[in-house]
Protein backbone atom coordinates (compact mmCIF):
# COMPACT_ATOMS: atom_id res chain seq x y z
CA UNK A 1 0.00 0.00 0.00
CA UNK A 2 1.45 3.11 -1.38
CA UNK A 3 1.40 6.29 0.82
CA UNK A 4 -1.09 7.86 -1.04
CA UNK A 5 -4.01 4.90 -0.54
CA UNK A 6 -2.65 5.06 3.27
CA UNK A 7 -3.56 9.06 3.13
CA UNK A 8 -6.71 9.18 1.37
CA UNK A 9 -7.90 5.86 3.77
CA UNK A 10 -6.96 8.40 7.07
CA UNK A 11 -8.70 11.50 5.29
CA UNK A 12 -11.65 9.19 4.48
CA UNK A 13 -11.72 7.94 8.53
CA UNK A 14 -11.18 11.11 9.51
CA UNK A 15 -14.02 13.00 7.65
CA UNK A 16 -16.59 10.35 9.02
CA UNK A 17 -15.37 10.72 12.61
CA UNK A 18 -14.99 14.97 12.43
CA UNK A 19 -18.61 14.78 11.35
CA UNK A 20 -19.99 12.37 14.00
CA UNK A 21 -18.42 14.48 16.70
CA UNK A 22 -20.39 17.34 15.37
CA UNK A 23 -23.41 15.71 14.98
CA UNK A 24 -23.70 13.93 18.45
CA UNK A 25 -22.99 17.47 19.67
CA UNK A 26 -19.46 15.96 21.46
CA UNK A 27 -17.17 19.08 20.16
CA UNK A 28 -18.45 22.60 19.46
CA UNK A 29 -15.58 22.96 16.91
CA UNK A 30 -12.73 20.79 15.24
CA UNK A 31 -9.26 21.95 14.65
CA UNK A 32 -7.56 20.38 11.40
CA UNK A 33 -5.81 21.28 8.40
CA UNK A 34 -7.30 22.23 4.65
CA UNK A 35 -5.23 22.59 1.84
CA UNK A 36 -2.94 25.28 1.85
CA UNK A 37 -3.25 28.68 -0.98
CA UNK A 38 0.71 27.07 -2.64
CA UNK A 39 0.55 24.10 -3.35
CA UNK A 40 3.90 22.79 -1.03
CA UNK A 41 1.70 23.90 2.04
CA UNK A 42 -1.32 23.07 4.08
CA UNK A 43 -2.88 25.65 6.43
CA UNK A 44 -5.05 25.23 9.56
CA UNK A 45 -8.92 25.61 9.87
CA UNK A 46 -11.43 25.77 12.20
CA UNK A 47 -14.89 23.90 11.44
CA UNK A 48 -18.25 24.60 13.52
CA UNK A 49 -20.57 22.91 11.20
CA UNK A 50 -20.97 19.44 9.87
CA UNK A 51 -21.19 21.01 6.03
CA UNK A 52 -17.81 22.09 6.46
CA UNK A 53 -16.41 18.67 7.23
CA UNK A 54 -15.12 18.05 3.80
CA UNK A 55 -12.75 20.68 3.84
CA UNK A 56 -10.37 18.63 5.95
CA UNK A 57 -7.45 16.65 4.68
CA UNK A 58 -4.89 14.49 5.82
CA UNK A 59 -1.31 14.56 3.98
CA UNK A 60 2.44 14.56 4.65
CA UNK A 61 2.43 18.27 4.24
CA UNK A 62 0.37 18.98 7.67
CA UNK A 63 2.78 20.07 9.82
CA UNK A 64 1.71 22.92 11.87
CA UNK A 65 1.46 21.79 15.29
CA UNK A 66 -2.34 22.49 16.20
CA UNK A 67 -1.57 22.69 20.02
CA UNK A 68 -0.34 26.37 19.38
CA UNK A 69 -4.20 27.23 18.61
CA UNK A 70 -5.17 26.15 22.48
CA UNK A 71 -2.81 27.82 24.65
CA UNK A 72 -3.80 30.89 24.65
CA UNK A 73 -7.24 29.91 22.99
CA UNK A 74 -8.21 31.56 19.33
CA UNK A 75 -10.96 33.57 20.41
CA UNK A 76 -13.23 31.12 17.87
CA UNK A 77 -12.28 28.34 20.96
CA UNK A 78 -14.17 30.57 23.44
CA UNK A 79 -17.95 31.24 23.68
CA UNK A 80 -19.30 34.69 25.14
CA UNK A 81 -22.06 32.83 26.95
CA UNK A 82 -21.10 28.95 27.17
CA UNK A 83 -17.38 29.92 28.20
CA UNK A 84 -14.42 27.28 27.42
CA UNK A 85 -16.41 25.54 23.60
CA UNK A 86 -15.35 21.96 23.54
CA UNK A 87 -12.87 21.45 20.84
CA UNK A 88 -11.75 18.58 18.62
CA UNK A 89 -7.90 18.22 17.68
CA UNK A 90 -6.80 16.55 14.51
CA UNK A 91 -3.80 14.93 16.43
CA UNK A 92 -0.68 13.04 14.77
CA UNK A 93 1.60 12.10 17.50
CA UNK A 94 2.89 15.04 18.25
CA UNK A 95 0.30 17.37 18.75
CA UNK A 96 -1.07 15.03 21.35
CA UNK A 97 1.80 14.92 23.12
CA UNK A 98 1.85 18.78 23.26
CA UNK A 99 -1.15 18.83 24.19
CA UNK A 100 -0.40 16.17 27.11
CA UNK A 101 2.36 18.09 28.16
CA UNK A 102 0.48 21.34 28.20
CA UNK A 103 -2.07 19.63 30.27
CA UNK A 104 1.24 18.67 32.69
CA UNK A 105 1.63 22.15 32.95
CA UNK A 106 -2.08 23.43 33.63
CA UNK A 107 -2.26 25.61 30.73
CA UNK A 108 -5.08 23.40 29.30
CA UNK A 109 -7.65 20.78 30.69
CA UNK A 110 -7.53 17.68 28.73
CA UNK A 111 -11.85 17.48 29.44
CA UNK A 112 -12.38 19.93 27.04
CA UNK A 113 -10.25 18.69 24.43
CA UNK A 114 -10.95 15.81 22.17
CA UNK A 115 -7.83 14.29 20.53
CA UNK A 116 -8.98 12.78 17.29
CA UNK A 117 -5.33 10.25 16.76
CA UNK A 118 -4.21 9.96 13.35
CA UNK A 119 -0.91 7.72 12.52
CA UNK A 120 1.28 9.96 11.16
CA UNK A 121 4.09 8.62 8.54
CA UNK A 122 6.16 11.58 9.18
CA UNK A 123 6.07 15.15 7.39
CA UNK A 124 8.15 16.67 4.48
CA UNK A 125 10.92 18.68 4.62
CA UNK A 126 9.37 21.35 2.32
CA UNK A 127 12.41 23.53 2.17
CA UNK A 128 14.65 21.16 0.81
CA UNK A 129 12.19 20.35 -1.85
CA UNK A 130 12.09 24.00 -2.51
CA UNK A 131 15.84 24.15 -2.40
CA UNK A 132 16.23 21.78 -5.38
CA UNK A 133 13.68 23.13 -7.71
CA UNK A 134 15.70 26.17 -6.87
CA UNK A 135 13.48 29.20 -8.89
CA UNK A 136 11.15 27.42 -10.76
CA UNK A 137 7.41 27.98 -9.31
CA UNK A 138 6.01 25.01 -8.23
CA UNK A 139 2.38 24.84 -9.71
CA UNK A 140 1.16 21.05 -8.29
CA UNK A 141 2.23 18.28 -5.74
CA UNK A 142 0.93 15.10 -5.48
CA UNK A 143 1.88 11.19 -3.88
CA UNK A 144 2.25 8.23 -5.25
CA UNK A 145 3.96 5.40 -3.77
CA UNK A 146 6.34 6.00 -2.00
CA UNK A 147 7.07 9.29 -4.29
CA UNK A 148 6.46 12.82 -3.99
CA UNK A 149 6.34 14.37 -7.46
CA UNK A 150 6.11 18.02 -8.20
CA UNK A 151 5.19 19.26 -11.17
CA UNK A 152 5.39 23.04 -12.70
CA UNK A 153 5.73 24.72 -15.63
CA UNK A 154 7.66 22.39 -18.04
CA UNK A 155 9.32 20.52 -15.20
CA UNK A 156 8.74 17.64 -13.16
CA UNK A 157 10.94 16.54 -10.71
CA UNK A 158 10.06 12.82 -8.34
CA UNK A 159 11.55 13.05 -4.61
CA UNK A 160 11.98 9.93 -2.54
CA UNK A 161 9.57 10.46 0.42
CA UNK A 162 12.13 8.70 3.14
CA UNK A 163 14.89 10.83 2.07
CA UNK A 164 13.31 14.39 1.89
CA UNK A 165 10.94 13.39 5.41
CA UNK A 166 11.87 15.81 8.02
CA UNK A 167 14.98 14.98 9.92
CA UNK A 168 13.07 14.69 13.30
CA UNK A 169 10.14 12.46 11.87
CA UNK A 170 12.99 9.48 10.76
CA UNK A 171 13.30 8.81 14.26
CA UNK A 172 10.04 9.11 15.37
CA UNK A 173 8.73 6.81 17.69
CA UNK A 174 5.26 8.20 18.49
CA UNK A 175 3.39 8.20 15.84
CA UNK A 176 0.02 8.81 17.83
CA UNK A 177 -0.89 10.59 20.50
CA UNK A 178 0.36 8.74 23.14
CA UNK A 179 -3.09 8.16 25.46
CA UNK A 180 -5.20 7.37 22.99
CA UNK A 181 -5.95 3.77 23.27
CA UNK A 182 -8.46 5.13 26.14
CA UNK A 183 -10.79 6.51 23.40
CA UNK A 184 -10.72 3.58 20.70
CA UNK A 185 -13.32 5.17 18.59
CA UNK A 186 -11.57 8.31 18.08
CA UNK A 187 -8.65 7.14 16.70
CA UNK A 188 -8.21 6.71 12.71
CA UNK A 189 -7.24 3.30 11.69
CA UNK A 190 -5.44 0.91 15.15
CA UNK A 191 -5.07 2.27 18.22
CA UNK A 192 -1.62 0.64 19.56
CA UNK A 193 0.00 2.22 22.07
CA UNK A 194 3.87 3.46 21.14
CA UNK A 195 6.33 0.31 21.78
CA UNK A 196 9.20 1.04 24.02
CA UNK A 197 11.17 4.29 23.25
CA UNK A 198 14.99 3.02 22.66
CA UNK A 199 16.74 6.13 21.26
CA UNK A 200 20.44 5.88 21.53
CA UNK A 201 20.96 9.73 20.15
CA UNK A 202 23.67 9.06 17.60
CA UNK A 203 23.15 11.73 15.22
CA UNK A 204 24.35 13.93 17.69
CA UNK A 205 27.22 12.06 19.55
CA UNK A 206 29.60 13.13 16.55
CA UNK A 207 28.67 16.42 17.02
CA UNK A 208 29.15 16.79 20.86
CA UNK A 209 32.42 14.78 20.13
CA UNK A 210 34.02 17.91 18.61
CA UNK A 211 36.43 20.47 20.71
CA UNK A 212 34.75 24.05 22.12
CA UNK A 213 36.28 25.87 19.15
CA UNK A 214 34.82 23.46 16.27
CA UNK A 215 31.54 23.58 18.06
CA UNK A 216 31.29 27.27 17.66
CA UNK A 217 32.33 27.53 14.39
CA UNK A 218 29.46 25.22 13.25
CA UNK A 219 26.70 26.43 15.52
CA UNK A 220 27.33 30.30 14.44
CA UNK A 221 27.54 29.41 10.81
CA UNK A 222 24.31 27.72 11.21
CA UNK A 223 22.78 30.72 12.99
CA UNK A 224 24.69 33.19 11.17
CA UNK A 225 21.90 33.74 8.74
CA UNK A 226 18.78 33.99 11.49
CA UNK A 227 16.97 37.21 10.76
CA UNK A 228 15.31 37.02 14.03
CA UNK A 229 11.52 36.92 12.33
CA UNK A 230 10.37 35.04 15.86
CA UNK A 231 8.97 32.41 13.53
CA UNK A 232 10.08 29.65 15.33
CA UNK A 233 8.91 30.80 18.22
CA UNK A 234 5.37 31.58 16.82
CA UNK A 235 5.18 27.95 15.61
CA UNK A 236 6.02 26.24 18.81
CA UNK A 237 3.01 25.13 20.62
CA UNK A 238 5.24 25.70 24.52
CA UNK A 239 6.30 29.49 23.35
CA UNK A 240 2.98 30.74 25.20
CA UNK A 241 4.44 33.52 27.27
CA UNK A 242 3.10 37.03 27.59
CA UNK A 243 5.48 38.66 26.94
CA UNK A 244 8.64 36.71 25.42
CA UNK A 245 12.18 37.56 26.59
CA UNK A 246 13.19 39.07 24.02
CA UNK A 247 10.32 41.80 23.64
CA UNK A 248 11.01 42.51 26.97
CA UNK A 249 12.16 46.62 27.70
CA UNK A 250 12.28 46.76 31.22
CA UNK A 251 14.89 45.63 31.51
CA UNK A 252 16.20 45.12 28.60
CA UNK A 253 18.06 41.81 28.88
CA UNK A 254 19.64 40.54 25.56
CA UNK A 255 20.33 43.08 22.49
CA UNK A 256 17.52 43.05 19.87
CA UNK A 257 20.21 43.36 16.76
CA UNK A 258 20.55 40.56 14.02
CA UNK A 259 24.75 40.68 15.25
CA UNK A 260 25.98 36.77 16.11
CA UNK A 261 26.13 37.62 19.62
CA UNK A 262 22.82 38.72 19.88
CA UNK A 263 21.51 35.86 17.81
CA UNK A 264 23.28 33.40 19.26
CA UNK A 265 21.65 34.46 22.60
CA UNK A 266 18.52 34.07 21.21
CA UNK A 267 19.09 30.33 20.17
CA UNK A 268 20.73 29.49 23.95
CA UNK A 269 17.73 30.99 25.25
CA UNK A 270 15.18 29.45 23.77
CA UNK A 271 17.35 26.23 24.01
CA UNK A 272 16.80 26.18 27.62
CA UNK A 273 13.04 27.31 27.94
CA UNK A 274 12.30 23.92 26.03
CA UNK A 275 14.89 22.17 28.19
CA UNK A 276 12.13 19.08 28.66
CA UNK A 277 9.15 20.37 27.01
CA UNK A 278 10.39 20.05 23.34
CA UNK A 279 7.72 17.77 21.76
CA UNK A 280 9.33 16.99 19.02
CA UNK A 281 6.96 18.06 16.31
CA UNK A 282 9.95 19.91 14.22
CA UNK A 283 7.62 23.25 13.55
CA UNK A 284 10.59 25.64 14.68
CA UNK A 285 12.72 24.07 11.75
CA UNK A 286 10.43 23.73 9.27
CA UNK A 287 8.88 27.58 9.18
CA UNK A 288 12.03 28.58 9.27
CA UNK A 289 12.26 30.87 6.29
CA UNK A 290 16.14 30.75 6.57
CA UNK A 291 16.24 26.94 6.80
CA UNK A 292 18.38 27.27 10.15
CA UNK A 293 18.02 23.45 10.92
CA UNK A 294 17.11 23.65 15.02
CA UNK A 295 16.17 19.83 15.45
CA UNK A 296 19.84 19.56 16.69
CA UNK A 297 19.61 21.56 19.61
CA UNK A 298 15.98 20.13 20.14
CA UNK A 299 17.44 16.94 20.18
CA UNK A 300 20.28 17.54 22.61
CA UNK A 301 17.54 18.57 24.83
CA UNK A 302 15.85 15.73 24.67
CA UNK A 303 19.09 14.00 25.43
CA UNK A 304 20.31 15.96 28.72
CA UNK A 305 16.42 15.23 29.85
CA UNK A 306 16.34 11.96 29.11
CA UNK A 307 19.82 10.99 30.30
CA UNK A 308 19.49 13.50 33.71
CA UNK A 309 16.05 12.90 34.65
CA UNK A 310 14.61 9.93 32.59
CA UNK A 311 11.68 12.39 31.49
CA UNK A 312 10.29 12.06 27.76
CA UNK A 313 7.88 15.30 27.08
CA UNK A 314 4.22 14.61 26.70
CA UNK A 315 3.51 10.78 28.11
CA UNK A 316 1.53 11.54 30.91
CA UNK A 317 -0.30 14.45 32.04
CA UNK A 318 0.28 13.28 35.72
CA UNK A 319 3.77 13.39 35.76
CA UNK A 320 5.88 16.91 36.69
CA UNK A 321 7.29 18.46 34.04
CA UNK A 322 11.96 17.90 35.18
CA UNK A 323 12.14 21.46 35.13
CA UNK A 324 9.91 22.20 38.20
CA UNK A 325 10.77 19.54 39.74
CA UNK A 326 13.31 18.26 42.02
CA UNK A 327 14.90 15.54 43.37
CA UNK A 328 17.89 15.29 46.63
CA UNK A 329 20.25 12.87 44.59
CA UNK A 330 20.09 14.79 41.43
CA UNK A 331 23.70 14.45 39.93
CA UNK A 332 25.86 16.79 40.51
CA UNK A 333 29.35 16.51 38.84
CA UNK A 334 29.32 19.57 37.00
CA UNK A 335 29.62 21.02 40.34
CA UNK A 336 33.21 22.47 41.60
CA UNK A 337 34.10 20.37 44.60
CA UNK A 338 38.06 20.50 46.50
CA UNK A 339 41.20 18.60 45.53
CA UNK B 1 45.09 66.28 53.59
CA UNK B 2 43.77 62.81 51.43
CA UNK B 3 45.70 61.77 48.92
CA UNK B 4 43.45 61.76 45.43
CA UNK B 5 43.23 57.69 44.20
CA UNK B 6 44.94 57.22 40.85
CA UNK B 7 43.88 54.31 39.72
CA UNK B 8 47.39 52.51 38.66
CA UNK B 9 47.37 51.42 35.63
CA UNK B 10 48.56 47.47 34.89
CA UNK B 11 52.07 47.55 33.50
CA UNK B 12 52.49 45.36 30.34
CA UNK B 13 54.70 42.60 31.35
CA UNK B 14 52.20 41.59 34.33
CA UNK B 15 49.98 38.96 33.57
CA UNK B 16 46.56 39.30 32.37
CA UNK B 17 43.96 38.59 35.07
CA UNK B 18 40.76 37.50 34.61
CA UNK B 19 37.37 39.08 35.99
CA UNK B 20 34.88 36.63 37.05
CA UNK B 21 31.23 37.94 38.47
CA UNK B 22 30.12 35.84 41.48
CA UNK B 23 26.44 35.36 42.43
CA UNK B 24 26.81 34.52 46.18
CA UNK B 25 23.05 33.29 48.47
CA UNK B 26 22.53 35.53 51.10
CA UNK B 27 22.37 32.79 53.93
CA UNK B 28 25.50 30.72 53.10
CA UNK B 29 27.59 31.56 50.49
CA UNK B 30 28.10 35.42 50.94
CA UNK B 31 28.17 34.92 54.76
CA UNK B 32 30.88 32.02 54.02
CA UNK B 33 33.28 34.28 51.60
CA UNK B 34 32.55 36.94 55.02
CA UNK B 35 34.52 34.62 57.00
CA UNK B 36 37.04 33.79 54.96
CA UNK B 37 37.26 37.40 55.11
CA UNK B 38 37.02 37.74 58.70
CA UNK B 39 39.18 35.03 59.03
CA UNK B 40 42.18 36.62 57.14
CA UNK B 41 41.93 33.73 54.12
CA UNK B 42 43.49 34.78 51.17
CA UNK B 43 41.60 34.13 48.24
CA UNK B 44 42.15 36.07 44.51
CA UNK B 45 40.71 39.12 43.86
CA UNK B 46 39.14 38.39 40.53
CA UNK B 47 35.91 38.30 41.59
CA UNK B 48 33.55 40.51 41.78
CA UNK B 49 30.23 39.62 44.33
CA UNK B 50 26.53 39.94 43.53
CA UNK B 51 24.33 38.81 46.44
CA UNK B 52 20.99 37.14 45.89
CA UNK B 53 18.38 35.85 47.87
CA UNK B 54 18.81 32.15 47.08
CA UNK B 55 20.30 30.29 44.25
CA UNK B 56 17.25 29.47 43.25
CA UNK B 57 16.86 33.32 42.52
CA UNK B 58 19.74 33.44 39.65
CA UNK B 59 18.19 32.88 36.28
CA UNK B 60 20.03 32.06 33.58
CA UNK B 61 19.27 35.47 31.88
CA UNK B 62 22.06 36.58 34.69
CA UNK B 63 24.76 34.12 33.90
CA UNK B 64 24.32 34.34 29.64
CA UNK B 65 24.08 38.32 30.35
CA UNK B 66 27.39 38.51 32.28
CA UNK B 67 28.87 36.65 29.40
CA UNK B 68 27.55 39.05 26.75
CA UNK B 69 28.65 41.95 29.22
CA UNK B 70 32.06 40.87 28.89
CA UNK B 71 32.97 38.97 32.46
CA UNK B 72 35.48 36.15 31.53
CA UNK B 73 33.90 33.96 34.13
CA UNK B 74 31.14 33.75 35.82
CA UNK B 75 30.51 31.64 39.60
CA UNK B 76 27.64 30.57 41.08
CA UNK B 77 27.71 29.65 44.82
CA UNK B 78 24.60 28.64 46.95
CA UNK B 79 23.84 25.99 50.10
CA UNK B 80 24.58 22.34 50.47
CA UNK B 81 22.01 20.30 48.82
CA UNK B 82 19.32 20.09 51.64
CA UNK B 83 20.40 23.18 53.73
CA UNK B 84 18.59 25.73 51.66
CA UNK B 85 16.70 28.57 53.65
CA UNK B 86 13.93 28.40 51.19
CA UNK B 87 13.89 24.34 51.41
CA UNK B 88 14.38 23.71 48.02
CA UNK B 89 15.73 26.95 45.98
CA UNK B 90 19.22 25.20 45.53
CA UNK B 91 17.26 21.98 44.43
CA UNK B 92 15.69 23.73 41.50
CA UNK B 93 18.12 25.81 40.38
CA UNK B 94 20.58 22.65 40.42
CA UNK B 95 18.43 21.39 37.45
CA UNK B 96 18.45 24.48 35.88
CA UNK B 97 22.26 24.83 35.86
CA UNK B 98 22.96 21.20 34.71
CA UNK B 99 21.28 22.10 31.93
CA UNK B 100 22.73 25.21 31.38
CA UNK B 101 26.18 24.17 31.72
CA UNK B 102 25.47 21.18 28.83
CA UNK B 103 23.84 23.58 26.83
CA UNK B 104 26.64 26.27 26.86
CA UNK B 105 29.49 23.61 26.18
CA UNK B 106 26.84 22.30 23.42
CA UNK B 107 26.55 25.85 21.74
CA UNK B 108 30.84 25.69 22.10
CA UNK B 109 31.34 27.94 24.96
CA UNK B 110 34.23 26.52 27.57
CA UNK B 111 32.57 24.58 29.95
CA UNK B 112 34.70 26.29 32.40
CA UNK B 113 33.36 29.97 31.78
CA UNK B 114 30.20 29.20 34.05
CA UNK B 115 31.14 27.47 37.39
CA UNK B 116 29.01 26.31 40.15
CA UNK B 117 29.76 25.28 43.54
CA UNK B 118 28.07 24.66 46.88
CA UNK B 119 29.72 26.70 50.52
CA UNK B 120 28.08 27.16 53.41
CA UNK B 121 28.42 29.84 56.12
CA UNK B 122 30.62 27.53 58.14
CA UNK B 123 33.04 26.91 55.08
CA UNK B 124 35.00 29.86 54.75
CA UNK B 125 38.58 27.86 54.01
CA UNK B 126 36.61 25.95 51.44
CA UNK B 127 34.84 29.19 50.07
CA UNK B 128 38.59 30.67 49.71
CA UNK B 129 39.96 26.98 47.98
CA UNK B 130 37.40 27.08 45.12
CA UNK B 131 37.45 30.38 44.25
CA UNK B 132 41.11 30.25 43.30
CA UNK B 133 40.33 27.18 41.95
CA UNK B 134 37.21 28.81 39.96
CA UNK B 135 39.90 31.44 38.94
CA UNK B 136 42.48 29.38 37.76
CA UNK B 137 40.29 27.41 35.14
CA UNK B 138 38.49 30.68 33.70
CA UNK B 139 42.59 32.16 33.29
CA UNK B 140 44.18 28.94 31.53
CA UNK B 141 40.75 30.04 29.23
CA UNK B 142 41.76 33.36 28.63
CA UNK B 143 39.48 36.73 27.79
CA UNK B 144 36.22 36.02 26.83
CA UNK B 145 35.65 37.46 22.79
CA UNK B 146 33.21 35.40 21.67
CA UNK B 147 30.61 37.99 22.88
CA UNK B 148 31.89 40.39 21.17
CA UNK B 149 30.17 42.90 18.80
CA UNK B 150 32.13 43.52 15.76
CA UNK B 151 31.18 46.26 13.59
Amino acid sequence: MGLETENKDIETNLIEIARGLLKDKKVDVIIGYKKGTLPLLSQPIIIDSEEEVDKLIWNNLCYVNLAKYLVPRVPRFVDSEKGNLKVGVVSKGCVGRALIHLASENKINLDEITIIGIPCNGVVNRQRIEMEIGEKEILEVSVSGDNIIVKGKNFEKEFLFDEYMNDLCKGCKIRKPPLISKAPDLCVGECEEYSNIVDDFSDIAEFEALTPEEKWNQITEELSVCTRCYACREACPMCYCNLCFVDQNKPVWFGKTTDLPDVFVYHLIRAMHMAGRCVACGACSLVCPMGIDLNKINRKLEKIVKERFDFISGLDPDVLPPMVDFKMDDAQEFMLEED
Amino acid sequence: MTEPIVETKQSENKEWEPKIIAFLCNWCSYAGADLAGVSRIQYPPNIRIVRVPCSGRINAYFIIKSLTDGWDGVLISGCHPGDCHYISGNLVARRRFAILKELLEFFGIEPGRVNFMWASAAEGERFAVLVRKATEIVKKLGPNTKFEKKW
